[in-house]
């Protein structure tokens, strides 16, 4: 116990101290705001794959629809600061509650379904919300919803980012988060032990979808605006493909899978006529390469670096 | 597979370091050459016109350098993508303003794109300018009520452009009702439909219908048939031509037989293509230019459009040349590629004879000019009449 | 409304449902075969049916060549585009997780949509007129006799379809492979060529669905695939995923249901009201309308 307590701790100061080189480098400007935009997006991605990698690659329901709790948090947190003059925190709360509460709504009778059905129907549930919004004259229609301040720093994301980290990885190491991991690995036989599989199955569900709201407030209070077509269905595969990508039922590998795609696209925005094709062909490749994502359900640790850089070749397991 | 998966995850940090160069190498700023940027919507749901609008943004900075350039240099215009998605387009626009080092910035097509990215370009002060963005909110801030300094546009705004079709069902067509068919997706669409819906009923008029699509929705029998079940005197579809192509093709196949009016998203040659020529008979829409009082301006850019892309342009290639050669025009009078001075001559831009009309920026940044109104006969446009603002 | 005007509506919106729903059937049948067999959710199926659309244009438009030469060859070159996506994209993750294969299949449909893209441009194109479009007008309801043409060729590929899967050889190797690949392979089955066969039959259904829609519509263009190709999939899924008539079925149910809401509610919700009474019918019958708990597949 005392052990782990002291690696939480050492991770805790080594994400302090990438928060300072990374703030010291914007504050001397060696990082630019075009950077500076896509380092807050990076963190806001790496939110939004992790919490959906609790449901999708931990509990293993197969969702689509996580822009849906986006676009709850993105609209509800730009409500919360606009229309009724709160102040950032409340609102991101309030988004996180929001979303979190629909997806506890919506989980409790859908996630009775199994498979491609739940992906199609969490497909379906992103949609509704969408056009719901797109309907909803209060908050823009289709113009979206206009005049957001822009209180999303990179201080803010940063933390966030770590917060979110924290709380899923602590929950998937503990006894909720092995009873979600035996869902995933079988559900029948999950049950068999007394495990209570919808209980677990809403749970995640329910966290994911408030971890993806708080990544929409921070989204919404970025760019100024929040918009019906920044939540499409495309946007519910990138995060997918983030997850995928990284590995599902890893972490550190959702982390990747954030950092790599959102970097790839922010650099192929130079070559406007062939950046999906040549995204496309990146995916294509990847996933040929390591269908299983980059890491698998590995996590990055400091011994498989040490691996990487050539040495170790014994006692790894985590090679099948 | 410990070796392959090391070669791989070499590979892929290989990869990054080169795109790092990449997007580094992007800041060398030559001398001769002044930068101007393109904030299209070269992907995504609006890909059709971000195109177009690019397209023809190129075809004027071509222009401008076969004429020996501005001010003795060169110009290249450098294109980023938003995916049709405001966060990317504030994402573009930074990338064009601080990595590139553009003096100006051809803003993107729809107004959601140019509002979420406008902070931007006023905090950089590098002003953009978008041929088509026609939501009054695009150039005056909402909330200050103040004007944006660095935000133009080449286009009607949406108030003018819905009133003068709302005084022309009311007035010429003599319409008692009318039913309005959005497309929900578009703020273009919905603004038309708002100020068409207003000025009709201030005049009298009834709005009996208001219905709405989607973008690249390809049926819309069902909502047809349940227009004509109310019978309204004219239907006002302010959408873009490829819907309203089907639509107006749909609705004549049903029997619906009422004048169909629009606004200039309905300028395409591709219009009387989709619709046919027949269908689109008793049809009119709001447009900068009629093809019947052409200018040599007009004709000029037509056949080289089509000598360059081989097909006709469009109203959002025609107003992106026009914004591109507005920008050139400020940069020749500044005689100076410094964004500030280049905004301030800008500003001054009056009576310039552009594609679409004689263009005046007003105090609200706004592009004045008058606005014709076209009748389709046999898949022709033909000159109906001319209103001022 | 009285109730005359409310029945010819109604007879009107069912016309007007029943062939939208084709169209979704005609494409869900194509996603419904290559599910059945690989288990794979082929998010590019909808991007094979705008490459048929493309394939018939140039055929009809660059060519000359009139309808039904055009529509075969447009067939055939979806078909073989369809093998080498197999081939190139999901054979070897044959034995990788699902999802992988699902990531693989929405980076091919990205691919197809901006490299056609960037070969044709974004602008729309038109179908030149190969065969007309007579319109009826019977008691007050309108119908256009290519409504009834894409009615009746989705009806009778749906059949020439069962009959393949039930009653000939390769439909029987088709079934066994869905049933049990390993089994298959042993009984001396080449699990390859079969998947690659349905891969074939799929994509060639699909571009008959775009050629048909392209004339029909008279509009095509690069991103045209990815609305009706998520509606089918839906519409495949209402009719129980994998089933043959089960797409006919839910293909029409979903045109249906659409224009009834447009109809009759309204139009801003229409895509909404089709969702949720998708979920809702999935909430009470969990593997769609036709589906079995055991499930019948291909």
């Amino acid at each position: 116990m005392n052990a782990v307590r002291k690696r939480d701790l050492l991770s805790l100061l080594g994400c302090v101290a990438l928060y300072a080189v990374i703030q010291g480098l914007i504050m001397v400007d060696i990082l630019g705001p075009f950077w500076q935009l896509n380092i807050v997006l990076i963190c806001i991605n790496i939110i939004l794959a992790v919490s959906l990698n609790l449901i999708n690659g931990f509990t293993g329901q197969f969702s689509i629809g996580h822009a849906g709790f986006m676009a709850v948090g993105a609209y509800l947190g730009a409500v919360m600061t606009v229309k009724l003059h709160l102040p950032f925190i409340v609102a991101i709360i309030a988004a996180a509650a929001a979303a979190g509460l629909l997806g506890f709504i919506i989980g409790l009778p859908t996630l009775r379904l199994s498979g491609d059905y739940l992906a199609i129907a969490t497909l379906g549930l992103g949609e509704i919300i969408r056009i719901t919004i797109l309907n909803i004259s209060y908050v823009g229609g289709a113009s979206g919803f206009m005049g957001i301040p822009r209180y999303t720093t990179f201080t803010w994301a940063f933390f966030l980012m770590i917060l979110t980290i924290f709380v899923i990885k602590n929950l998937i190491n503990s006894s909720h988060g092995r009873a979600c991991i035996s869902v995933r690995e079988n559900e029948i036989a999950a049950e068999a032990m007394g495990v209570d599989t919808t209980r677990y199955k809403v749970m995640a569900f329910t966290i994911g979808a408030a971890f993806a709201g708080i990544a929409g407030s921070l989204f919404s209070h970025y760019f100024y605006i929040a918009h019906p077509a920044s939540f499409t269905f495309m946007r519910s595969f990138d995060i997918l493909t983030m997850v995928v990508l990284g590995g599902l039922g890893s972490i550190t590998g959702s982390i990747t899978g954030a950092l790599l795609l959102t970097f790839i696209s922010a650099v192929l925005a130079s070559y406007p006529e062939w950046r999906m094709v040549i995204y496309s062909l990146m995916l294509i490749v990847l996933m040929l390469y390591r269908p299983q994502g980059l890491l698998g359900n590995h996590e990055i640790s400091l011994a498989i670096f040490k691996r990487l850089m050539g040495g170790v070749k014994s006692g790894n397991a985590q090679n099948k | 597979m410990a070796r392959k998966m090391r070669i791989f995850t070499w590979c892929v940090l290989l990869l990054m370091i080169a795109g790092i160069m990449l997007a580094g190498c992007g800041n060398k700023q030559a001398a001769n050459v002044i930068k101007i940027g393109a904030n299209q919507e070269m992907t995504g749901n609006n890909a059709t016109f971000g195109q177009s609008a690019t397209n023809g943004a190129k075809l004027a900075i071509k222009e401008a350098n076969a004429k020996g350039g501005v001010i003795g240099k060169q110009l290249t215009l450098i294109v980023a993508d938003n995916k049709s998605e405001p966060a990317e387009a504030a994402n573009a626009m930074q990338k064009l303003i601080t990595q590139d080092k553009v003096v100006a910035v051809i803003a993107p097509i729809a107004s959601s794109n140019v509002i979420a990215a406008a902070a931007v370009n006023q905090s950089n002060k590098v002003l953009a300018i978008s041929p088509t963005a026609s939501n009054p909110k695009v150039t005056v801030d909402p909330d200050t009520k103040k004007v944006r300094e660095y935000l133009f546009r080449a286009a009607f705004i949406d108030p003018f452009q819905g009133s003068v079709m709302a005084n022309f069902a009311g007035k010429s067509l003599k319409a008692k009702t009318a039913a309005i068919y959005i497309d929900n997706t578009s703020d273009y669409a919905k603004g038309l439909g708002q100020y068409f819906k207003e000025t009709f009923i201030k005049n009298g008029g009834q709005i009996i219908a208001e219905e709405a699509y989607l973008q690249k929705d390809t049926d819309f029998k069902a909502t047809i048939t349940k227009i004509m079940a109310k019978k309204p005197d004219v239907l006002f579809v302010p959408g873009y031509y490829q819907e309203v192509g089907m639509i107006v093709k749909q609705a004549r196949e049903l029997g619906l037989a009422i004048p169909i009016l629009g606004g200039d998203g309905w300028d395409s040659a591709k219009l009387p293509e989709i619709a046919g020529g027949k269908a689109l008979n008793n049809t009119f829409f709001s447009n900068h230019y009629s093809p019947d009082d052409q200018s040599a301006a007009v004709k000029a850019f037509v056949t080289n459009y089509k000598k360059e892309y081989n097909q006709n342009p469009d109203a959002f290639a025609a107003l992106a040349y026009d914004a591109t050669m507005m920008v050139i025009e400020s940069i020749k009078r500044a005689n100076s590629a410094d964004p500030v001075k280049i905004r301030d001559e800008l500003e001054k831009t009056k009576n310039y004879s552009a594609v679409s009309g004689k263009i005046t920026l007003n105090s609200t940044h706004d592009a004045v000019k008058s606005a014709v109104i076209i009748e389709m006969k046999d898949g022709k446009q033909t000159f109906k009449e001319k209103v001022n603002p | 409304m009285d109730f005359a005007s409310f029945l010819q509506q109604l007879g009107q919106q069912l016309i007007n449902g029943i062939s939208l729903g084709s169209i979704y059937a005609l494409i869900a049948l194509g996603y419904t075969m290559i599910y059945g067999i690989i288990r794979l959710i082929n998010f590019a199926h909808g991007d094979i049916y705008m490459l048929g659309a493309y394939f018939g244009y140039f055929a009809t438009a660059i060519l000359k060549m009139s309808f039904i030469p055009s529509l075969i060859i447009a067939m055939v070159l979806a078909a073989i585009t369809g093998m080498v996506i197999e081939r190139a994209a999901y054979r070897p993750l044959r034995s990788a997780p699902r999802i992988a294969v699902l990531i693989t299949a929405i980076g091919v449909s990205l691919f197809l949509e901006y490299g056609s893209m960037l070969l044709v441009t974004p602008q729309p194109r038109t179908f030149p007129a190969v065969f007309p479009a007579e319109i009826y007008n019977v008691g007050g309801l309108v119908l256009n006799s290519q409504q009834i043409v894409i009615l009746a060729v989705s009806l009778i590929l749906m059949l020439v379809l069962n009959y393949v899967v039930h009653y000939t050889k390769s439909g029987k190797a088709m079934r066994a492979v869905s049933y049990d690949t390993d089994a298959a392979k042993l009984m001396g089955i080449d699990v390859d060529k079969v998947i690659s066969f349905t891969f074939a039959v799929g994509s060639a259904l699909a571009a008959a669905a775009g050629v048909l829609v392209g004339i029909y519509y008279n509009s095509i263009d690069p991103l045209m695939g990815i609305m009706p190709g998520l509606k089918a999939f839906v519409a495949a899924v209402l009719g129980g995923i994998g089933i043959i008539p089960g797409a006919m079925l839910g293909g029409v149910l979903m045109g249906v249901i659409e224009a009834l809401v447009s109809g009759f509610f309204s139009s801003t919700f229409r895509d909404a009201a089709a969702f949720g009474i998708l979920i809702l019918i999935l909430l009470f019958r969990p593997s769609g309308l036709l589906g079995k708990n055991v499930r019948e597949k291909v």
